[in-house]
C-alpha cells in the first residue's frame, strides 16, 4: 500500500515537474550514470591530507564544490539583480501620471488629430484600423515581413534538415568526427489517428463557421473591432483543426509549401507597391485615384480593406506553418 | 508611495510580471522554460501599453454614430489608439521570436538529446575538446 502512494506521488511529481509519460513513440534520452558521491570518490596520489601543498588543496576542493558553489552564486546573484529592477521600475510607475486620468501626457495633440481627423482622412470607422493601416502603414507592413521572414527562417532550419535526414546517416558525416557524441535520434512527429470520427464530425461542422468567423473579421476590419492579423489567426485555426481531424494531407492538397510562399509573397507585394502608392501621392500631393466612400460602409476606408486581406492571408499562411513544421516537419 | 504605486496597479503588476518573466528567464535552465520566461515579459509589455492607453469613462476607439447620420469625433469620447497598434507590433514580433526560438531549441535537442542549456554546453565544450585532441594528434603524426 504504502509502495502505491510512493508510486502515484512520484508520478505526480514527474508530472508537475514536466518529465511525465510521453508518447510512446518520443525519444527519451538514456540517463546518463549516477555521479559517484563524494565520499566513495577515488583517493588522489597524496594519501595523506597534509601532504598536498595548499594550491592543489584548494583544486581539489574547487573541482568537488565549484559547480556547486558557482550555481548558488549565480541564482543568488540573478535573484538579487531581478528584485533590484523590479524595485527601480516600482519607483519609476510610482512617479507616472495616474491612471486613466485623461490629462495623462499620453494624450496630447496626436491623438486628438488621430481621433477628429481620422474618420474622413482614412475613411475608417475603426481608428485603430485607420492608424495602422493609413497612418502607420509602413509599420504594419514590416510586421507582416518580420511574421513572413519568421517563418521562412523556421522552415529553413526545420524542413531542409528533415530532408537532409532522410538521406543522412551517410558513413563520411559519421568518420568526420562527430560520432563519438551519442546523438539523440531525430525528433519523431506524433502521427495524427485516423479513426477519431468524433474530432472529424466536430471539425466538419466547426470548420466553416470558423472560416466564415476568419472571414468576417479580416472584412470588417475597418468598421468593428478585428482586421487582418485577428482575422488571420482565426483562419489558421481553421486550417489547423483541419489537419489535425483529416491529416495533413488533406490540408496539403490545397496549401503546401509553394502555395504558402507564392500566397505570402503576393500579398506583400501587392502590399508594397499599393501602399507605396498612396504615399508617393500624398507626399507629393497628387491627386489619388483610390476613393475613400463613405464610413460606415464595407466598401469604405480606401486601401485599408485589401491590405487587411493581404496581411489576413499572409497571417494564416505563417501560424498554420508553424503547426505544421512543428508537429510534422513540413508544410 | 505605495498609495501612489496603488493607483497605478496595473502597470505595477505589468512591472512584477517582467520581473518574474526576467527570473524565469535567468534561473531556469530548460530552453522550453526560459522560452515561457520570454514570452511573460512580453505579456508584461502588452499590459503596460495597454493601461497606459486607458482614459476613465471613454469608448473603445471606433466611431460611433451622433443619431443624425454623422460620426461622433470628439477626441474627449474614444481612448488612445496610439497603444493597440503598439500591441500589435509586439504581439506580431513575439510570436516571430518564440517560433525562431523554439525551432532552434529542437535542432537543440536532436544533435545533443537534451533541453538543459547547461548539459548542452557541457557536451558542446567536450565536443570542442575532443576534436582539438584529433587535431593534436594528426599533427604529431604529421610532425614524426
Amino acid at each position: 500500500m504504502n509502495e502505491e502512494i510512493k508510486l502515484i506521488w512520484q508520478k505526480f511529481f514527474n508530472w508537475v515537474s514536466g518529465n511525465g509519460p510521453r508518447p510512446e513513440n518520443e525519444v527519451i534520452p538514456p540517463e546518463p550514470p549516477p555521479d559517484l558521491p563524494f565520499t566513495q570518490k577515488p583517493k588522489d596520489k597524496y594519501t595523506r591530507f597534509h601532504e598536498a601543498t595548499l594550491k592543489e588543496r584548494y583544486n581539489q576542493w574547487l573541482e568537488i564544490h565549484g559547480l556547486h558553489i558557482f550555481s548558488l552564486i549565480y541564482s543568488g546573484l540573478s535573484v538579487l539583480t531581478c528584485i533590484v529592477i523590479v524595485c527601480l521600475l516600482l519607483a519609476t510607475v510610482a512617479e507616472l501620471p495616474p491612471f486613466g486620468d485623461e490629462k495623462n501626457p499620453a494624450n496630447n495633440e496626436v491623438i486628438r488629430r488621430y481621433v477628429e481627423h481620422g474618420g474622413h482622412e482614412t475613411g475608417a470607422q475603426n481608428i485603430v484600423a485607420g492608424l495602422i493601416l493609413d497612418y502607420r502603414a509602413f509599420d504594419t507592413f514590416g510586421e507582416s515581413a518580420v511574421l513572413f521572414t519568421a517563418a521562412v527562417s523556421v522552415l529553413m532550419i526545420l524542413g531542409v534538415s528533415r530532408r537532409n535526414n532522410i538521406e543522412e546517416s551517410s558513413p563520411d558525416l559519421n568518420e568526420s568526427g562527430q560520432n563519438f557524441l551519442e546523438r539523440a535520434p531525430p525528433v519523431n512527429f506524433h502521427e495524427i489517428r485516423q479513426d477519431d470520427s468524433i474530432l472529424r464530425a466536430v471539425a466538419s461542422l466547426s470548420i466553416p463557421a470558423i472560416l466564415l468567423m476568419g472571414c468576417v473579421v479580416v472584412i470588417n476590419g475597418h468598421l468593428t473591432p478585428g482586421g487582418g492579423f485577428s482575422g488571420g489567426a482565426i483562419l489558421s485555426t481553421a486550417l489547423i483543426l483541419c489537419a489535425n481531424a483529416f491529416g495533413f494531407e488533406r490540408v496539403h492538397k490545397f496549401f503546401n509549401e509553394r502555395t504558402f510562399i507564392i500566397s505570402s509573397s503576393t500579398a506583400l507585394m501587392i502590399y508594397a507597391l499599393s501602399k507605396g502608392y498612396s504615399f508617393f501621392t500624398g507626399a507629393n500631393h497628387f491627386h489619388s485615384i483610390i476613393p475613400k466612400g463613405t464610413i460606415g460602409n464595407i466598401l469604405s476606408g480606401g486601401l485599408i480593406l485589401p491590405l487587411n486581406i493581404c496581411v489576413g492571408l499572409i497571417v494564416a499562411g505563417t501560424l498554420y506553418g508553424f503547426y505544421a513544421l512543428f508537429s510534422r516537419g513540413d508544410i | 508611495m505605495l498609495e501612489k504605486l496603488f493607483l497605478n496597479h496595473y502597470e505595477a503588476a505589468a512591472v512584477i510580471l517582467s520581473g518574474i518573466g526576467l527570473t524565469n528567464l535567468l534561473l531556469q535552465r530548460n530552453l522550453i522554460k526560459k522560452i515561457i520566461g520570454l514570452n511573460i515579459m512580453d505579456t508584461a509589455v502588452y499590459l503596460f501599453l495597454a493601461a497606459k492607453g486607458y482614459v476613465e469613462g471613454r469608448a473603445a476607439p471606433i466611431l460611433l454614430e451622433n443619431g443624425s447620420g454623422g460620426w461622433l469625433n470628439s477626441a474627449n469620447l474614444y481612448v488612445n489608439p496610439v497603444p493597440a497598434g503598439l500591441v500589435l507590433t509586439g504581439i506580431v514580433v513575439s510570436v516571430s521570436v518564440t517560433a525562431f526560438a523554439l525551432a532552434l531549441t529542437l535542432k537543440l535537442y536532436e544533435y545533443y538529446g537534451t533541453l538543459n542549456i547547461d548539459e548542452a554546453l557541457m557536451k558542446m565544450t567536450q565536443e570542442q575538446q575532443e576534436l582539438e585532441s584529433k587535431i593534436d594528434d594528426a599533427e604529431e603524426e604529421v610532425l614524426a
